[in-house]
């Protein structure tokens, strides 16, 4: 087996364990779409109007939970030593990190995000849309996040400032997602520049990552 | 296959400071060098500057061959959740080992009946010698070590300084930060503030 493929499996096993995994994050998104309704009444009428807007915040704030331990871990226990010394540039070690990230938390809440939209209102026929642009979205939010992550190295308190990075990266993505989730003449273009936006991060976030961890190391 | 190595005129800096200036140290194949000093005298960096991480202040830090070093450093970088099989191996792999080897090896430094454990529940020793397996299992000719031998017993010493004989047998190079004598014949040097 690779060195390639041999990180790829740790990093899943280890993402599908981090803080509670995919559960967590799954837990977090239903509880806060839950949460809606108790805030702005039962109207089905005014609860349609927001449920995909709503699902789609939820889950960005719900990709955030588990970004504090995906670079901390490593480096507080000197793995991220190791892993620099290893085979594979920085920015590869990253990007399979981010990839890892996204399959163990973004891809369930992109099938959890359609259950949640239609249960506020969205009608049935958006939810394939919804589940790719949510897949589409996620990838985004774990290459960003993962950047904020690096970014927040080595500093207390990292959670919070992962958030405070990332939230405003993340403002694109909700934009494009948002519209192309709200179906209507705007949906295409949305779903065009959602994926444009996921990868560019894909292909940017890499560097960002890997010279934030070299920071970090120096 | 790294055949030297040369640190010349090295200056290292933390912050504002700067913990040594102008040293000279080469490291021949074969040859084992003991990097002694006081506390935060700077073997540490010393040894993390010649991994890559840090960047002198003046100096430079010269192999000859190519390839890139072993690093044992005060953390072993072990996952708490993971069982020490499951880090062994992947270690190893990423280091461009077998697996097969990795078990091989951690059987001679007697940790194959702690292997099934999680790291939680190792010992600060037995973590230690699934990191050294590592070194073991995954040949690379550089070994930079920092304070290598601070948590095994008599035993695991003993163990350790065999393996480091033959690697310096096979033509390796060590470069160790220690207090304690190396169970090897290794040339001293001092880290001093300037």
């Amino acid at each position: 087996m690779s060195p390639l493929s041999a990180l790829f499996r740790r990093e899943l096993a280890l993402a599908w364990g981090r803080g509670g995994g995919p559960m967590l994050a799954v837990g977090f998104f239903a509880t806060a779409t839950t949460l809606l309704p108790l805030a702005v009444g039962p109207s089905a009428a005014r609860l349609a109007a927001v449920a995909t807007g709503v699902t789609w915040v939820a889950l960005a704030l719900a990709s955030l939970l588990s970004l504090e331990r995906l670079f901390e871990r490593d480096f507080e226990d000197g793995a991220l030593d190791l892993l620099s010394l290893g085979p594979l540039p920085m920015e590869a070690t990253a990007a399979v990190k981010c990839l890892a990230q996204w399959l163990a938390n973004g891809a369930p809440l992109a099938l959890a995000a359609p259950v949640a939209a239609v249960s506020l209102g969205a009608p049935a026929a958006a939810v394939p849309m919804i589940a790719l642009a949510a897949g589409l979205g996620g990838l985004a939010f774990a290459f960003v996040g993962g950047a904020g992550a690096a970014l927040a190295l080595a500093s207390r308190r990292g959670g919070v400032l992962i958030a405070v990075i990332v939230l405003p990266l993340l403002a694109p993505p909700v934009i494009f997602g948002g519209a192309a989730v709200g179906g209507g003449p705007a949906a295409g273009a949305g779903l065009a520049l959602l994926a444009a936006y996921a990868l560019a991060a894909v292909a940017l976030a890499p560097f960002a990552m890997a010279a934030a961890c070299r920071n970090a190391l120096s | 296959m790294i055949t030297a190595l040369h640190i010349e005129n090295l200056s290292v800096g933390r912050g504002h400071r700067v913990l040594f200036r102008g040293l000279d140290v080469a490291v021949r194949a074969g040859e084992a060098v003991a990097l002694t000093g006081p506390n935060g005298a700077g073997k540490t960096s010393l040894l993390r500057c010649v991994a890559g991480f840090i960047r002198p202040l003046a100096g430079v830090v010269r192999c000859e061959g190519s390839g890139e070093p072993h690093l044992v450093g005060h953390q072993d970088g072990l996952k708490s959740g993971r069982t020490a099989r499951e880090e062994l191996i992947f270690w190893v792999r990423w280091h461009g080992g077998q697996s097969a080897g990795a078990l091989a090896t951690a059987e001679r430094l007697g940790i194959g009946r702690a292997l099934d454990l999680q790291v939680r529940q190792l010992s600060a020793g037995q973590r230690r010698r699934v990191a050294l397996a590592r070194l073991l299992a995954a040949p690379r000719d550089l070994w930079l070590l920092d304070e290598p031998l601070a948590p095994l017993d008599a035993e695991g010493r003993d163990l350790i300084g065999r393996e480091m004989a033959a690697h310096l047998g096979c033509g390796g190079l060590i470069l160790a930060a220690v207090h304690d004598p190396l169970p090897v014949a290794a040339r001293m040097v001092e880290v001093s503030a300037p």
